[in-house]
């Protein structure tokens, strides 16, 4: 199996419900590489040299977090600004990343339908997650469309641990490459990839 | 009570209320303040009190028992464990061959050995109060010099106990009548020496054991009753009646007092003990040091200053030497070691009480004791000068140089930083000032340690950082800030003040030991005031914090946010402080302060900020009525769609 990079940020951990139960869930995955950003840099010092080579290590990086004010919380930024280096990242001699995949998992409170054109928000999650998408590409990397669990905010418990087992499922299928990624890089997001069981 | 008893508790009383605040204005200390209002209510000037002075200094006596019961508890077995070789080296040394050299001087002048010799040891005793005092108020202490002084210090105490019992040997004279009651009343006078000696022994085991196993359950029901003054009696009972036991069987009552004290050193109420007894010393000893300045011959001062002035001279000389041989034995360097002889070159308070103990038991005449008494008040009295004349003089000459030694082609630029004090905490700032590549120019009181920050090459002045020229020649007029980082608040607040004054372009960055430290700094108008240990003890609490399973970044805020209510508290409490002051002594303060801090700390807002922030509940709730939300905090759509 490939080993999956998961960059996990969640800046009050102890006030979540969903990705606390996605972070044991991580735990319990022999595939995966948990980064805990917050719980490792609480003080945003960011370690360089291990982030890099974290990055070199492995062939995935998953950027798992709340959808906050459309985007990622802090500390994601503040790793791509110091992590993503000129000439080793990008830039002419930049070619460290070259080949590798990134994708954004995302927890979004409000629900589903309420991100589309013509609708509350305006855009879809996708477009919203363009600036990854344009930073791995700038870093010659392929961007996969987002794994999304949206409506949080009015998911009860069973839902939650439903929609955290399909997560599991679908990591276990890229991890032991299921999916023909030419094939899924342009969708909408891959989450509808995996059934839901049951109505919800 | 007679009306006599009461004008004369308001002599002395008066004498020393008036005196000794003016001495310690002068930087004389309380001791000399004590022996001024003893001269100037004495037969000399005044002549309000005469012969019945005599009597005043037998009970004023018991003040020197009680001190020697104080020093017993204050000696701490693993402290005397430590500093095991400087004490007993250096300071048992310094005793001895003080003793001899003087003793021989002694001799040659014409007294016979025994004299010679008890005038020897009495005169190797330093002045503990003066000489503790000046160099914690020069920030002396943490140097060489500090430590070696204090050990000598701490063997002259203890060598008080063995000379006490020594002097008595050395009688020639008879003894005379006033110092009649220590033979009188000795029941053991008759007896054979065998069984005096065994008397003896079994007086020490019976203190033993009344400090070990008797005292602690008395203690006990009388701390249960919650009455503090007859805790106060209990204690003051107890040094009576060991002063009395050991008077009985014929040993010294001090020397009794001393063995209660250490017994009783490791007792759970050693610090009530301690603090119970100390103001029954302090005005004791006071009076006893009046009743010696009182008892001061001024005619025969007088009558030969010359040779007073020889003996003030001699005795001086010959401790310094002595002091300065002892120093370079043990490694001093120069500059330490001068300052160390000099510092110690006086005799001290205990050389009255000796002095009066031997001319009770007929071991100097009462002549030589009256000279000896005034010439050892007037070399108390030069210590202050004997440090100017260190500093000023032979310092600048012979130690370490107080500018950095120049290069030929060492071009003097202008450091933005000065940096007053590098020890541990100075040694931190300074450091990564250096790391980063900002110029810092040090100035620092240990010789030492400037020797050796020279040595790698940093720009070191040494010095009082608190002196007008010596800012000047580091640089004080080009510099943009100051860290002042010593260890004495006093030296601290004294150079906050030259900087405010001469140089106000320098911003002022300044330790403070502790909260009173930092409303002092506070009410001098200095903005950057940093509390030594807030910042370790809030990184432990988040550590601690984490190691119970509390997110990293949670806790960090929490420290962060409590920080900064804490440093408003600060400010809060400091525009009241004043009111409280005039109210409640130092410690009733504090404990008031801590908890109206720690009630502040669980009522105020700065909790409730630490939970502020990415996914509220608020908004979970909002969502779940099925209203439509702001897009606050992210997450958010028309719930209900």
């Amino acid at each position: 199996m490939t080993r999956l990079l998961i960059q996990f940020a969640h800046p009050a951990l102890e006030k979540s419900r969903v990705n606390r139960l996605i972070l044991s869930m991580l735990k319990t995955l022999d595939f995966v590489t948990i980064n805990d950003l917050y719980e490792n840099y609480p003080d945003f010092d960011i370690d360089i040299d291990r982030e890099q080579q974290l990055l070199l290590d492995h062939e995935y990086v998953i950027l798992q977090h709340p959808f906050y004010w459309y985007s990622s919380p802090a500390i994601i930024k503040q790793w791509e600004d110091l992590v993503l280096e000129h000439g080793w990242a990008y830039g002419r001699e930049g070619v460290a990343l070259t080949g590798k995949k990134m994708m954004n998992a995302v927890t979004v409170g409000g629900r589903h339908e309420a991100y589309r054109e013509g609708s509350f928000n305006r855009f879809t999650i996708r477009q919203f997650l363009a600036p990854f998408d344009q930073t791995a590409n700038l870093c010659k990397m392929t961007y996969l469309p987002p794994f999304i669990i949206s409506g949080t905010h009015r998911l009860t418990d069973e839902m939650i641990r439903h929609h955290v087992s399909r997560y599991q499922q679908f990591l276990e299928m890229l991890a032991s490459g299921q999916f023909d990624i030419n094939a899924v890089k342009n969708l909408e997001n891959l989450n509808d990839l995996i059934p839901l069981n049951q109505p919800l | 009570m007679s009306r006599t008893v009461l004008i004369q508790a308001i002599i002395y009383l008066a004498s020393g209320v008036l005196f000794v605040p003016l001495a310690k204005r002068l930087g004389l200390g309380s001791v000399l303040g004590y022996l001024l209002a003893g001269v100037a209510i004495g037969p000399a000037v005044l002549g309000l009190v005469g012969a019945e002075g005599q009597d005043i200094m037998h009970f004023a006596e018991f003040g020197v028992v009680i001190m020697l019961f104080l020093i017993g508890l204050e000696l701490e077995p693993e402290l005397l464990w430590k500093l095991r070789i400087p004490i007993l080296g250096l300071g048992g040394l310094q005793v001895l061959l003080t003793a001899l050299l003087i003793g021989g001087l002694g001799i040659l002048a014409g007294l016979a050995w025994q004299p010679a010799l008890a005038l020897g040891m009495i005169l190797s005793m330093s002045s503990t109060a003066i000489v503790l005092q000046t160099m914690n108020e020069k920030g002396l202490m943490q140097t060489s010099t500090g430590q070696s002084t204090f050990s000598v210090l701490l063997f002259q105490d203890i060598a008080v106990i063995p000379i006490l019992a020594l002097l008595p040997l050395l009688a020639t004279f008879p003894v005379s009548t006033i110092a009649g009651d220590h033979g009188h009343d000795s029941l053991v006078g008759g007896l054979p020496g065998w069984l005096r000696m065994l008397v003896v022994l079994a007086a020490v085991l019976a203190v033993v054991f009344l400090g070990r196993v008797v005292m602690r359950p008395v203690f006990q029901i009388i701390a249960r009753t919650g009455l503090r003054e007859v805790f106060i009696a209990t204690a003051l009972l107890l040094v009576v009646g060991v002063a009395l036991l050991m008077e009985t069987v014929g040993l010294s009552p001090a020397l009794g007092s001393f063995v209660a004290g250490v017994v009783l050193a490791n007792s759970e109420y050693k610090h009530e003990l301690e603090s119970d007894i100390d103001p029954f010393k302090g005005l004791l000893l006071g009076l006893f040091f009046i009743s010696v300045g009182a008892s001061i011959n001024f005619d025969l001062i007088l009558s030969n200053p010359g040779l007073i002035a020889a003996i003030v001279g001699g005795m001086m000389l010959a401790k310094a030497t002595i002091l300065a041989i002892l120093g370079k034995r043990f490694k001093l360097s120069t500059d330490q070691n001068l300052t160390f002889a000099l510092a110690l070159c006086q005799v001290g308070e205990f050389a009255f009480v000796l002095l009066s103990f031997a001319l009770q038991n007929g071991i100097l005449p009462a002549e030589l004791v009256s000279l000896m008494t005034a010439a050892v008040a007037i070399s108390m009295a030069l210590t202050p000068l004997a440090f100017l004349l260190n500093e000023k003089v032979l310092l600048p000459r012979i130690g370490t140089k107080e500018t950095p030694r120049k290069q030929a082609d060492h071009i003097d630029e202008h450091h933005p930083v000065i940096i007053a004090g590098f020890g541990r905490f100075g040694n931190i700032v300074g450091r990564f000032l250096r790391a980063n590549k900002i110029g810092t120019t040090v100035l620092d009181f240990d010789s030492d340690r400037v020797d050796v920050l020279r040595k790698i090459g940093l720009k070191v002045y040494y010095g009082d950082a608190s002196r007008y020229d010596l800012l000047r020649s580091a640089g004080a007029e080009h510099a943009k800030l100051i860290i002042i980082a010593l260890g004495s608040p006093e030296k601290s607040k004294a150079l906050v003040e030259t900087v405010q004054k001469h140089f106000p372009h320098l911003k002022i960055l300044v330790r403070a030991y502790d909260r009173d430290d930092a409303y002092d700094f506070m009410e001098s108008g200095v903005e950057h005031i940093y509390r030594e240990t807030i910042d370790t003890s809030l990184r432990l609490g988040v550590d601690a914090m984490k190691l119970l399973g509390m997110r990293a970044y949670h806790s960090q805020r929490a420290a962060r946010l409590f920080l900064k209510h804490d440093d408003k508290a600060l400010t809060e409490l400091a525009a009241v402080r004043h009111d409280r002051k005039q109210y409640f002594s130092t410690a009733r303060r504090r404990i008031q302060e801590l908890e109206q801090l720690i009630g502040s700390d669980e009522a105020n807002r700065w909790l409730k900020e630490v939970d502020e922030g990415w996914d509220p509940d608020s908004l979970r709730e909002e969502a779940n009525r099925g209203m439509f939300i702001r897009p606050e905090n992210g997450t958010t759509g028309p719930v209900n769609a």
